[in-house]
C-alpha cells in the first residue's frame, strides 16, 4: 500500500507544515510517511507543491507524486492558477479551503473554511492566515490518512503552549465542518 | 529508542547533538542551512556543549574546524555546493593533516544556471583529495552515516576526514520517520575522541603542516593511502557493531546489494534516486528479468571489491549518474568501469542533472531499455554515456 497526495499552497502558508503534521499523525498510527517540499527559489506568495506520501512500509522513491490520489488547495485563487487536470488523474477528490463549495467540473469537491478558522483563532503571521492545521485536519478526515487524535497529538511536535492550544482548536474546528 | 519525522538537516543536526561534537564552524548556503541553524540553537540551549564559532566565510569555516581538530577537539561543518567550492584549499590541508573532522554536504548543483537542487557534482569534486565519502539515501541513513562518520573518521586505523552526502531537498528538506537511539547509548559507543599524541596545546608548540623533504610527502601520502585502504574494514565493521548495537538495520557496509548477487543485470546508483531505482529493479523482476541493484553508500573508499565479486555471475552493468566528467563519461559510470575492468560491459546513463526529477517510472525505462539493447547485442565494450531527457526525446525507450 502506498498512497500519495499533493498540496498546492501559498509560501507562507504553511503548505510543506501541513504534510509533515500528517506525515507525523500517520507515523503515531504505525504507519511509514514522507513528507517532501517541491522549492523553488522561495518568496512569499508563490505557489509551493507539497507532497505526502504514507505506506504501511518504509517509502523507497523520493522523486515527486506525480498521480496523487487527493489534492488539498489552500486558496481558492489558485484554482484560477492551475490546471488540477495536469496535476492529479481523473476523480482524484480535491479540498479546497474556500467559504462555500468551489466547481471544478468532474470532480469530487469538498471544501473548509480554513481562513476564517485561522483568523478566528488569532493563527495569523504577517497578514498572513496560518490554514496548514485546519487543511491538514480536514484532509486526515476526508481521505482517511489518520484519526482526528493522531492529528492533534502530531501538533505537539510542531507547535507549543498557547499556540498549540490555538492548533489543536483549529484541528477540531476544520474536522467537523469541512463538508462535501 | 525514539522514533520522530524529522528531515534530513534536522537528522544530521541529530547526530551532531548526540555525538558529542565540541567546536562547530559553518557558514550558511542553501540548502544546508537548517543544520547550522539547528546546531546554533542546540549550543544556545545548552543542548549541545559546544562551541560555535560564527566565520565569514566557508574557507575560513574549514580552517576554524581544522584549527579545533588539530588541538584534539571533536569538530563538524556543514555546507553545500559553491560553499563547498569555496572550501576546496581547506578540504586538502585537512585531509593530508589526517584529521579526523566530519563535514555533512547537502549536494547542490554548481552554477551558472545558479540552481538550488541537487545532482552529485559538488560532492564528487572531493573525491581525489582523501576524505571518506558517503552518500545516505534516506533520512534514517542520514542520521546513522553521519553518527558512524565519528566513529569510522576517529578510529586510529583511519584518522581521515569523512564526508556526509545528502541530496539537497529530496533528503535535506524531506521529513521521514527516523529511529534514533538513547543519547546515553550512543555516548558509550561513542566516546569523546582520543586524540593522537601530536595535538596543539597551550605551552607546547609545534608545527603543523611545515616544509619538508619531498621524500616525506611521499611517505605521507603512502601512510594516507594506507590508511584509506584500511578504512574499508572499519565502514564495514561499524556498519554491523551499530546495526546489532542500536537494533537497527546493517547497509551492508560499502555498498548495498538489492538482490545483486547472482543477478544478470547489475544497476548501480548512489543517493536517495536509489529508491526510485529499487522500484522500477522490482517491477522488473516480478515481469521476470533477472536484475538486481548495488547501491555505491561510500564512493570513497571505493567499493570495487563488492563489484567485482557480484560481476562473477553477471551479464553486463548500468550505471547510473547524477554527475558528468566532461570529455569522459558520468563519474560513478568511469568508477564502475574502472573497477570491473573488463570483467563486464558498463553501459552509463546521465539523468538527473540539475535537479531534474527522476522518478521509478524513468528508471523502468532506463533499465528496460539497458536489458533489451544486451540482449540484442548492442552493449559490447567501451561506449559513450547517455543522456536521458525525455522532456527533449533524448535517450530512454
Amino acid at each position: 500500500m502506498l498512497r500519495e497526495f499533493l498540496i498546492l499552497s501559498r509560501g507562507g502558508q504553511g503548505g510543506v507544515t501541513a504534510s509533515r503534521i500528517l506525515a507525523s499523525a500517520a507515523v503515531l498510527e504505525g504507519l511509514w510517511a514522507q513528507a517532501i517540499p517541491e522549492f523553488g527559489a522561495e518568496r512569499r506568495g508563490a505557489i509551493v507543491k507539497s507532497y505526502l506520501r504514507v505506506s504501511n512500509g518504509p517509502i523507497a522513491r523520493h522523486s515527486s507524486v506525480k498521480k496523487p490520489e487527493g489534492v488539498a488547495v489552500f486558496s481558492s485563487r489558485i484554482l484560477e492558477l492551475v490546471d488540477i487536470s495536469k496535476l492529479a488523474p481523473e476523480g482524484a477528490p480535491v479540498i479546497v479551503n474556500a467559504s462555500e463549495k468551489p466547481k471544478i467540473p468532474g470532480r469530487e469537491v469538498y471544501y473548509v473554511n480554513a481562513t476564517s478558522i485561522a483568523v478566528e483563532l488569532g493563527l495569523v503571521i504577517a497578514g498572513w492566515p496560518l490554514v496548514n492545521t485546519a487543511m491538514s485536519s480536514a484532509m486526515a478526515k476526508v481521505f482517511r490518512i489518520a484519526s482526528l487524535e493522531s492529528v492533534v497529538n502530531a501538533l505537539s511536535e510542531y507547535f507549543k503552549g498557547e499556540l498549540l492550544k490555538a492548533n489543536v482548536e483549529a484541528a477540531r474546528l476544520a474536522w467537523n465542518s469541512v463538508s462535501g | 529508542m525514539i522514533r520522530k519525522v524529522i528531515t534530513g538537516n534536522v537528522a544530521v543536526a541529530e547526530a551532531v547533538r548526540v555525538s558529542g561534537v565540541q567546536v562547530v564552524s559553518a557558514y550558511p548556503i542553501t540548502p544546508q542551512t537548517v543544520i547550522v541553524e539547528r546546531i546554533a540553537e542546540m549550543v544556545e540551549r545548552g543542548e549541545l556543549k559546544a562551541k560555535y564559532i560564527r566565520v565569514e566565510s566557508e574557507h575560513s569555516a574549514l580552517a576554524a574546524v581544522y584549527g579545533a581538530a588539530a588541538g584534539g577537539a571533536r569538530a563538524f561543518t556543514a555546507t553545500s555546493s559553491h560553499g563547498l567550492l569555496y572550501m576546496y584549499e581547506m578540504l586538502w590541508w585537512i585531509a593530508y593533516s589526517r584529521l579526523p573532522i566530519v563535514m555533512a554536504v547537502v549536494t547542490r548543483a554548481i552554477g551558472p544556471p545558479w540552481n538550488i537542487h541537487s545532482d552529485h557534482h559538488d560532492a564528487l569534486t572531493v573525491r581525489d583529495s582523501g576524505w571518506i565519502i558517503g552518500f545516505a539515501s534516506s533520512v534514517q541513513e542520514v542520521f546513522d552515516m553521519t553518527l558512524q562518520a565519528f566513529k569510522i573518521g576517529e578510529d586510529p586505523r583511519v584518522t581521515l576526514p569523512v564526508m556526509v552526502a545528502l541530496e539537497g531537498f529530496t533528503l535535506s528538506h524531506t521529513a521521514e520517520p527516523v529511529d534514533m537511539p538513547e543519547e546515553e547509548l550512543v555516548r558509550e559507543w561513542l566516546p569523546p575522541r582520543e586524540p593522537l599524541p601530536f595535538k596543539i596545546e597551550p605551552g607546547k608548540p609545534f608545527s603543523v603542516g611545515n616544509l619538508g623533504p619531498d621524500e616525506v610527502s611521499m611517505e605521507l601520502r603512502w601512510l594516507m593511502w594506507k590508511a584509506m585502504e584500511r578504512s574499508r574494514l572499519v565502514i564495514r565493521d561499524v556498519d554491523l557493531e551499530y546495526a546489532k548495537g542500536f537494533g537497527l538495520r546493517s547497509y551492508g557496509g560499502l555498498g548495498e546489494d538489492f538482490h545483486a548477487k547472482n543477478s544478470d543485470y547489475i544497476v548501480v546508483t548512489m543517493g536517495a534516486w536509489s529508491g526510485d531505482a529499487k522500484e522500477a529493479v522490482e517491477k522488473l523482476r516480478d515481469e521476470g528479468y533477472n536484475v538486481g541493484l548495488l547501491r555505491v553508500r561510500f564512493f570513497r573508499p571505493f567499493p570495487w571489491e563488492e563489484l567485482r565479486e557480484i560481476s562473477q555471475s553477471a551479464k553486463a552493468f548500468l550505471a547510473v549518474d547524477r554527475a558528468v566528467s566532461m570529455g569522459h563519461r558520468g563519474i560513478l559510470g568511469l568508477e564502475v568501469s574502472s573497477a570491473l575492468e573488463g570483467k563486464a560491459p558498463v553501459k552509463n546513463v546521465i539523468a538527473g542533472i540539475g535537479g531534474v526529477d527522476v522518478g521509478p517510472e524513468d528508471f523502468y525505462s532506463i533499465i528496460k531499455a539497458f536489458i533489451e539493447e544486451y540482449e540484442y547485442g548492442s552493449i559490447e565494450g567501451w561506449s559513450r554515456p547517455e543522456w536521458y531527457m525525455p522532456w527533449m526525446e533524448v535517450g530512454g525507450k
